[in-house]
C-alpha cells in the first residue's frame, strides 16, 4: 500500500533538484502492473505462503512419525487412500448413512443456526435489561456466572429429560452454550455508553425505542459482536459433543460412527472439516462485525 | 421579565452521609438575543449550572424559568454544544444532524424539508462539504462545527455552549469563535456559554458572569461588556475598553478570587 506513497514522494525530490525550471513537475504515480499489482501479489503471497510451509511441515512430520509398522494413528498418505471419497466429494449420496461430509455439516450448521439464532436474539435482550438496570444486573449476573461455566455437556441430559427428542434438546445445548458471552458483553456494552451519548438522547428527548436502536444497539455493538463471536466459536463446539450423544446426521455423529466402525481415517477427515468449516463461521461473524460496526470501534 | 432566568438556585450533591453544596443562591436573568457568558476557575461548578439549565442535573432549590415557565427536563428548546462535541460516531456529519432534524420535525416538515433544513445548518457553519464523512475523520474543530450545526438545526430558545473551544488550538478556536459571532449576528439567538477563557469571554459576550470559587460557589460580579459589534479580534487588540473590560475579569479571576490550588501553594 505504501508504494504509490514513495513513488511520489522520490518524484518529488527529483523535480526539487531541478530547481531552476520555473514549474515544478510532478510525475503521476503509474497505476500500472509494477506499481499496483505485484504489491498486491507479494502482499498475498506473505500471508499465504508461511501458513502453507507450516502445514507442510506438519504434515511431513506427521508422515514420518505414523508411517513405521504398528503405529496407532494413520499416516496422511493412508487417509488420503482410505478416506478419498469423503475428501474429494463433500456432497455425495450413496445410502441413508452413507453420504458425503459437506450434508452432514450442513445438518449440523442448521442446528447450530436455530440454536445459535435463538441464543443470539434473547442474549441481546437479556444483556440491554442487565446493562440499563442496576437491579436486573445485581439479581442476574451472580447467577449467570454460575450457569456459564456449566459444560456444554452436563446440560445435555437435563434437557434430554426435559425435550425427551434429540432435535431440540440439541439445539437447547447450543443455546445455553452460546447465550452467555452475548449477555455478558452486551450488558458490558450497554453500561459502557457514554454518558454524553445519553445526554445527546435526553436533550432530543427520544423515546425509549428510538433509544434503543439510534444509540444503544450501535454504541454497544463492538462489545455485542465480541459476544457474538465468542458465541459462534462455543457453539460450533458444543454441537460436535452433544451430536455424539444425540446421533443422526450430523458430523458430531459422524465421527463417533467412524470411532465405533474403527475408521481412523475418516475421523482426522471429519476433524479437518469441523475446523475448517469453525474457522469460516468465526470469520463470517467478524466480518458482518467490522461492517456494522465500522466508524464504532474508535471514536 | 427576562427571557431565561436562573432563579435562586442552590445545588448540592449528597454522597452517603456527606452534602457538598456545589452552587449558593445563583441568580441569572438573561434576556431574549442576548450573549451571556460564566467564566471561573474550575471546579466552581460552572458546568453544573449549565447541565441545570440543559435540564440534565435537577436544582436542589429554585428554579429555571424559560419564557416564564419552569423548566425541569432537558428539551431541544435548551440545544447544547457539549465540550468534547458527543456526536454519534457511527453516523455521518450529515446524519448526525438530521438526527436531530428527523426527531423535532417530524410532524411538522416533509422529508425533503428535513433535508434541506439539514443542509441549511450544515452551511452555516461551512460543514457541508463534509457531510458525508464521520466524525472520526475530520478534526477537532470541525467537530465542534457540526455540533454547533446540531444544536442550531433544533432552533432552540436558548443555546447553551459548554466550554465549545477549550479542547480546541489556539488557531482554530479563533477561526470558530468569529464563526458563532457571525452566526449569533444573523439569528440574533440567546447563548449561555461556560468559559474559563478570558479573552474569549470579553470577545464574545454582551454580559460575564463571574463565579466565585467553590464549594458553594456563589456569582461574585456581573460585568456588562460595552463594545459595540460587529466585533473584530484584530481591532479590539488595542481598543481601550476592550483592555479595560479584560483587565477588570483578570483582577477578578486572579486577585480576589484565586485558584484554590494556587492559594494552597503559597
Amino acid at each position: 500500500m505504501n508504494m504509490p506513497m514513495l513513488k511520489a514522494e522520490s518524484a518529488t525530490a527529483v523535480a526539487v533538484r531541478s530547481a531552476p525550471s520555473d514549474v515544478l513537475k510532478l510525475r503521476a504515480p503509474r497505476t500500472g502492473f509494477a506499481t499496483r499489482i505485484l504489491p498486491a501479489l507479494s502482499n498475498a503471497a506473505a500471508r499465504v505462503v508461511p501458513p502453507l510451509v507450516t502445514l507442510a511441515l506438519i504434515l511431513l512430520v506427521w508422515q514420518m512419525l505414523c508411517n513405521k509398522p504398528g503405529a496407532t494413528l494413520p499416516a496422511p498418505t493412508k487417509i488420503w487412500a482410505e478416506g478419498r471419497d469423503l475428501i474429494i466429494d463433500p456432497f455425495f449420496v450413496a445410502g441413508p448413512q452413507d453420504i458425503g461430509l459437506g450434508w452432514r455439516v450442513l445438518t449440523s450448521l442448521q442446528r447450530v443456526a436455530t440454536g445459535y439464532g435463538l441464543a443470539g436474539v434473547i442474549g441481546i435482550m437479556l444483556g440491554t435489561i442487565i446493562g440499563q438496570s442496576v437491579w436486573a444486573m445485581r439479581g442476574l449476573d451472580p447467577i449467570f456466572q454460575v450457569l456459564r461455566t456449566i459444560s456444554p455437556l452436563a446440560w445435555l441430559p437435563i434437557s434430554l429429560a426435559a425435550f425427551r427428542d434429540s432435535q431440540p434438546s440439541a439445539i437447547f445445548v447450543i443455546f445455553i452454550t452460546s447465550v452467555w458471552p452475548i449477555v455478558i458483553n452486551t450488558a458490558v456494552g450497554i453500561r459502557n455508553i457514554p454518558q454524553d451519548y445519553r445526554n445527546v438522547a435526553l436533550v432530543l428527548r427520544l423515546n425509549p425505542i428510538e433509544f434503543f436502536t439510534k444509540i444503544m444497539i450501535p454504541s454497544a455493538a463492538p462489545y455485542i459482536f465480541a459476544g457474538l463471536r465468542i458465541g459462534i466459536g462455543l457453539s460450533w463446539l458444543a454441537i460436535v459433543a452433544a451430536e455424539m450423544l444425540t446421533g443422526g446426521v450430523g458430523i458430531g455423529f459422524f465421527i463417533w460412527d467412524a470411532w465405533n466402525s474403527s475408521r481412523i481415517p475418516d475421523i482426522v477427515v471429519a476433524l479437518v472439516y469441523i475446523g475448517g468449516v469453525g474457522f469460516l463461521l468465526d470469520r463470517i461473524v467478524a466480518l458482518i462485525a467490522s461492517v456494522v460496526t465500522r466508524g464504532t470501534a474508535s471514536n | 421579565m427576562s427571557y431565561l432566568k436562573i432563579d435562586h438556585v442552590d445545588k448540592s450533591f449528597v454522597r452517603g452521609a456527606q452534602t457538598t453544596e456545589v452552587l449558593s443562591d445563583i441568580t441569572v436573568a438573561i434576556e431574549k438575543g442576548e450573549y451571556v457568558s460564566i467564566i471561573g476557575h474550575s471546579g466552581c461548578g460552572k458546568s453544573t449550572m449549565l447541565n441545570i439549565v440543559a435540564g440534565l442535573t435537577p436544582v436542589t432549590t429554585g428554579a429555571v424559568l424559560l419564557e416564564n415557565k419552569e423548566v425541569n427536563d432537558p428539551g431541544p428548546d435548551r440545544a447544547v454544544v457539549f465540550q468534547n462535541h458527543s456526536l454519534l460516531p457511527w453516523l455521518t456529519v450529515y446524519d448526525n444532524v438530521r438526527l436531530a432534524v428527523d426527531k423535532i420535525y417530524s410532524a411538522t416538515k416533509s422529508r425533503k424539508e428535513r433535508h434541506a433544513w439539514t443542509m441549511h445548518n450544515l452551511e452555516l457553519v461551512q460543514m457541508a462539504h463534509a457531510k458525508d464523512k464521520r466524525p472520526m475523520e475530520v478534526s477537532g474543530g470541525m467537530k465542534q462545527r457540526v455540533g454547533l450545526a446540531r444544536a442550531l438545526a433544533m432552533e432552540p430558545k436558548v443555546l447553551l455552549l459548554d466550554e465549545p473551544f477549550g479542547a480546541l488550538d489556539a488557531l482554530t478556536r479563533a477561526h470558530l469563535q468569529d464563526s458563532v459571532m457571525a452566526i449569533h449576528a444573523q439569528l440574533k439567538n440567546t447563548v449561555l456559554m461556560i468559559t474559563h477563557d478570558v479573552d474569549e469571554a470579553v470577545l464574545l459576550s454582551d454580559r460575564i458572569v463571574m463565579m466565585t470559587n467553590g464549594p458553594a460557589a456563589r456569582i461574585g460580579e456581573v460585568l456588562t461588556v460595552p463594545l459595540p459589534r460587529p466585533r473584530r479580534r484584530l481591532e479590539l487588540a488595542a481598543d481601550a475598553v476592550y483592555i479595560k473590560t479584560r483587565q477588570r475579569v483578570i483582577e477578578f479571576l486572579y486577585a480576589r478570587h484565586r485558584a484554590p490550588a494556587l492559594q494552597a501553594a503559597e
